[in-house]
């Protein structure tokens, strides 16, 4: 029986491209390439023929709405739109996490420049503003004091759209050079490698290097827990080490790993493959 | 083979290349985009956006 495989993307980047030809390679998989770009949907008269979607989208807003609009047609999505929609909001991910008893940093959310600064100086600088929709460490500002608090958020209000006036102040925690991203897939946290950078901001999409990072106890731990904590499937966890233990930082759900095969030695397009097929057969 | 749309320089392509993928030209540096594969077409790839990547 051939299963049929529904892959929603847009620009095709390495990650894309090797999980193509990882699902190119099983029997008895069909692939049907839907590109986010040409899609249209017809709420309540779509009929899809696919036993699975997976979701590759490079933006969020499209992945998000995409995945409801797939499993409102009654289509199996990986990951789910409640993964997308927590992991695509620091916010909502962070309240997941306290909701799971997941260690973090110290998080405070604010509505208005004055609230947030007040509630800044109550955690104590230095902080991280971050925006709650964004990666690739886009827009993240380090503040160390109350003159740049105020400089930031004046220019977050002037410049930005709302999004960017619903404030979320992470504690700066001091990362001495690089922070680890692990890698889980359903039940099992498969790899994980170090970020080292010298600037505070390790993501290799901003010139973070990948090494190799064991897999400890600890580690899987936490993982599978924050990985429980947004909804399962296939996600990275970003993971602080502190004098406290590790703590998460962020959960992604269209992970990037095309500087993690080689430098974990895992083949990571094989067990999410896995993972989808699995999953379409559930 | 293709052209660059940037530079005009040729830009080398695999046979296993797909529609969507983003290929790096190697005389200009400027990221494209191959928008269709037969015959092989490419385009300055967009611009990245705010809700972009993990």
């Amino acid at each position: 029986m051939i299963m049929k495989v529904g892959f929603l993307h847009s620009l095709i980047r390495p990650e894309e491209k090797l999980l193509i030809k990882e699902f190119e390679s099983r029997p008895g998989v069909e692939l049907a390439m839907i590109d986010d770009r040409k899609l249209s949907f017809n709420l309540g008269k779509d009929h899809f023929a696919y036993d699975v979607v997976i979701e590759r989208s490079i933006n969020h807003s499209r992945a998000l709405h995409a995945l409801r609009l797939f499993e409102c047609a009654g289509v199996k999505c990986v990951n789910t739109s409640k993964v997308a929609t927590i992991c695509g909001d620091k916010i909502l991910t962070s309240i997941a996490l306290e909701e799971h008893k997941v260690p973090q940093p110290e998080v405070r959310i604010a509505f208005t420049e004055d609230s947030t600064i007040q509630a800044i100086e109550e955690m104590g600088y230095p902080v991280v503003l971050k925006p709650a929709v964004g990666s690739w460490g886009r827009l993240l500002s380090k503040v160390n004091d109350r003159d740049a608090a105020e400089t930031i958020l004046e220019h977050k209000v002037t410049l930005g759209s709302y999004h960017h006036s619903i404030f979320y102040a992470q504690k700066y925690i001091d990362k001495k050079g690089r922070d680890i991203r692990s890698f889980v897939v359903g039940d099992e946290c498969i790899a994980a490698i170090y970020r080292s950078a010298e600037h505070w901001i390790t993501n290799t999409a901003q010139g973070g290097k990948a090494t190799n990072c064991p897999l400890t106890n600890e580690l899987k731990d936490i993982s599978l827990r924050a990985a429980r904590a947004v909804g399962g499937g296939v996600v990275a966890i970003d993971v602080f080490e502190t004098d406290q233990g590790l703590q998460v930082n962020e959960v992604n759900y269209t992970m990037e790993f095309r500087n993690s095969i080689a430098t974990t030695g895992v083949n990571i397009p094989n067990l999410i493959v896995d993972y989808v097929l699995k999953a379409a057969k559930e | 083979m293709a052209e660059c749309p940037v530079c005009g320089g040729t830009v080398n392509l695999g046979d296993d290349t797909v529609e969507g993928e983003l290929i790096p030209c190697a005389e200009c540096g400027s990221e494209l985009e191959v928008t269709a594969v037969n015959p092989l077409v490419l385009a300055e790839a967009p611009k990245e956006e705010e809700d972009w990547g993990q």
